[in-house]
């Protein structure tokens, strides 16, 4: 998308300079761990004990992992139809919804194996209403997505706040959550199906959906990369009025595009609600919509960069819980400064060393050449 | 009636003590966006000004070294935005957002490493923070009915910062619509192109933009955590560099209309917090998540084109590439 390749390998442009970019955050990260008093070398090992060191730690990684691939891969969509969904966040909530009230509807008259199927849906379909208003108006009415996502977000949040406070509410509760769901219908733990095997691990809140979070991304990738869709929306974002001479029409794609990240966002509804907390509840969502963005500008909107960026993510989010407990001065925030940092540098600034690499390496091409002809010579 | 009138002189006081912050954010927006960068960190510059404010405030037991540093930080980070998105043409939107997650992170991370409150700043005492002026006679007039009420609680009572905001407002329609800046402001907003070849830098244009942009933002956080309150709590903005954005929409990226839609955006919070639990007639309890969705409600309404429209500046959004 960014025109010339100013005469630079592949390997350079999607591997060496996306690299530079994340260590760049990385580096500035280091910095500001040391501007607190901590030794940044520690916090890594700390850090990588805490998220791999146990298979408790591993259990907590991987749950994390799977709610950053959902957003990853939602953000990752729009993004190819050229559109900004920053509206992962209300989505995601809206999808949870989904599977709050098929839940409280059916959990005690459904088998799971029926259940899990029609969760899978509602979560999709409510994200991707709760993405289609959004869409709608950016195609029809022309009104800004970004601005209409955001406000969707704050929307969500307050019809959310309604609905558990006066609607959904567990009688005789205080907190604003729903009733427990029955236990036939919850969606087995990781550490349940080891179990089936004779094999025991640490509970932990990874679940099941982590096998869906990873069918989600060969799914992607098969629709966007080898469907007429996924074609069409790479050319609408490619270059929309080629798209209209192409006979796409691009309000129908950015709508098609949307819902599908809508509801690709709504699976951590899944993962919430059905996987782990088993009750419709507030803010389960919180983060997991924003760091989609830092997924998928990470991953280069590719599913196997995305799983590796939301394995990194999720490194992250549970290293940095364990860390807080040796470093008090370093808490879970410290992993939203390091995705702030990595949009920043892998997504807005994106390009700014590219012009020092293609010099470089114009240099370096050129002393290999020269030292290859006077071998040669 | 003397209980509405009380009602309705606080409810008036409220407004315009809330609506202060959305009043600066909104028009910070508006230099931004005028100029054709969109910025939507302006949730997260007001949050870093509201954190380094509260900190200087308590460190240097001044208000005004905090506001100093709370502009300073807002400046320094609406710079940044700017050499993301004007020096190296990146995408607006990503760099607001990766600003406001920065932001939301590092306040905490700073605040808990400096002061161990977790994530909070120690409270400010009154000779750190902005405290209401009193007008001239304010306590005499007092008690006179209406007149009384509306000067003592709705003129005068406020803290400098509220004024400030306000007077914003007319010196940014005068700066924008009266002088040789503004006009070049609107047009490298509206047609970079043109400006670039009557020999004016749009990337100079730009970064002046972005530095007003980042002067209001560092005022509007100030006014959050040494003025409306007294001192940085996590996440204290809680959305309203968004509803500023939202107003200055709603304002067709125009001062007054824009005051106004914060001053709206304002009442109707002022209202949510006073309706909590009441029944109105014939309606009933009105729920009070429906009035604090209603800023966002009505601008994507006003966006979808369903209450006149809302144009934005042409070139907002897209990177001048200068022509080789």
């Amino acid at each position: 998308m960014t025109g010339s390749n100013g005469g630079i390998p592949r390997w350079v442009d999607v591997g060496l300079i996306p690299l530079i970019n994340i260590l760049m955050a990385f580096f500035v990260s280091g910095l500001i761990i040391l501007l607190i008093g901590e030794d940044p070398i520690e916090a890594v090992g700390i850090l990588l004990y805490g998220a791999f060191g146990t298979d408790y730690g591993i259990g907590y990684t991987l749950y994390y992992t799977t709610n950053f691939i959902f957003t990853g891969l939602a953000v990752a969509v729009a993004f190819h139809a050229g559109l900004f969904n920053i509206g992962g966040e209300g989505q995601a909530y809206i999808g949870g919804l989904g599977v709050g009230l098929v839940l409280l509807s059916l959990d005690s008259s459904l088998p799971l194996i029926l259940l899990v199927p029609i969760s899978i849906l509602a979560s999709a379909l409510f994200g991707a209403a709760w993405a289609y208003i959004p869409a709608y108006l950016q195609a029809y009415r022309g009104s800004h997505i970004v601005i209409t996502t955001i406000m969707f977000n704050f929307i969500a949040s307050a019809l959310m706040v309604y609905l558990l406070v006066n609607v959904l509410i567990q009688p005789g509760q205080m907190s604003p959550q729903s009733r427990e769901f029955a236990d036939t219908s919850w969606l087995p733990f990781m550490h349940e199906v080891f179990a089936w095997f004779g094999m025991s691990i640490t509970r932990s809140p990874l679940n099941l959906s982590i096998f869906w979070a990873l069918i989600c991304c060969a799914l992607v990738w098969a629709f966007i990369w080898r469907t007429r869709w996924g074609y069409e929306i790479r050319t609408v974002g490619f270059n929309e009025t080629a798209a209209v001479y192409a006979g796409i029409n691009p309000k129908k794609i950015v709508i098609l595009a949307m819902c599908v990240s809508g509801g690709l966002a709504g699976f951590v509804g899944l993962n919430e609600i059905l996987g782990v907390h088993h009750r419709l509840l507030l803010n389960f969502q919180l983060g997991y919509g924003f760091a989609g963005i830092a997924v998928a500008l990470m991953g280069r909107n590719h599913p196997i960069g995305i799983i590796l960026a939301s394995l990194l993510f999720g490194t992250l989010y549970q290293g940095g819980a364990e860390l807080s407990f040796d470093m008090p001065k370093v808490t879970r925030e410290m992993v939203e400064v390091v995705q702030g940092l990595v949009i920043l540098f892998s997504g807005a600034l994106a390009l700014m060393i590219k012009p020092t690499v293609e010099r470089i390496y114009v240099v370096v091409a050129a002393i290999a050449a020269g030292r290859r002809s006077t071998v040669e010579g | 009636m003397d209980d509405f009138f009380i009602l309705l002189v606080s409810t008036l006081d409220a407004t315009i003590r809330v609506a202060a912050p959305l009043v600066l954010a909104a028009l910070a927006g508006l230099y931004a966006e005028r100029s054709g960068v969109i910025d939507i960190g302006l949730e997260g510059k007001m949050l870093a000004a509201a954190f380094a404010a509260a900190a200087t405030s308590f460190v240097m037991n001044s208000a005004w070294a905090g506001l100093l540093a709370g502009i300073s930080i807002s400046v320094i980070l609406a710079l940044i935005h700017g050499f993301a998105c004007i020096t190296h043409k990146g995408n607006q939107v990503v760099s607001g957002v990766a600003i406001n997650i920065l932001v939301a992170g590092l306040t905490v991370t700073l605040g808990i490493a400096w002061f161990a409150q977790g994530g909070q700043t120690p409270s400010l005492t009154n000779d750190a923070r902005f405290s209401p002026l009193l007008w001239p006679g304010a306590e005499a007039v007092k008690d006179i009915p209406f007149i009384g009420g509306l000067y003592t609680e709705i003129i005068s009572g406020h803290n400098l910062l509220v004024y400030i905001a306000y007077l914003a407002v007319p010196l940014t329609w005068w700066v924008v619509y009266r002088t040789r800046f503004g006009l070049r402001l609107r047009a490298v907003g509206e047609n970079p192109a043109a400006v670039d070849t009557a020999g004016i830098s749009v990337t100079a244009l730009r970064y002046q933009a972005m530095i007003c942009c980042g002067f209001l933002c560092g005022i509007a956080g100030t006014y959050l955590s040494t003025a409306q309150n007294a001192g940085f709590v996590k996440n204290m903005t809680a959305g309203q560099g968004f509803i500023a954005l939202a107003a200055m929409i709603f304002g067709k990226w125009k001062p007054v209309p824009a005051m106004m839609a914060c001053l709206l955006f304002g009442f109707l919070d002022a209202v949510a917090n006073r309706i909590q639990g009441v029944s109105m007639p014939l309606v009933g309890e009105i729920p009070v998540q429906l009035i604090q969705a209603l800023p966002y409600i009505l601008t994507v309404i006003l966006l979808a084109g369903f209450i006149g429209k809302a144009v934005a500046p042409k070139a907002s959004g897209i990177p001048y590439v200068k022509e080789r």
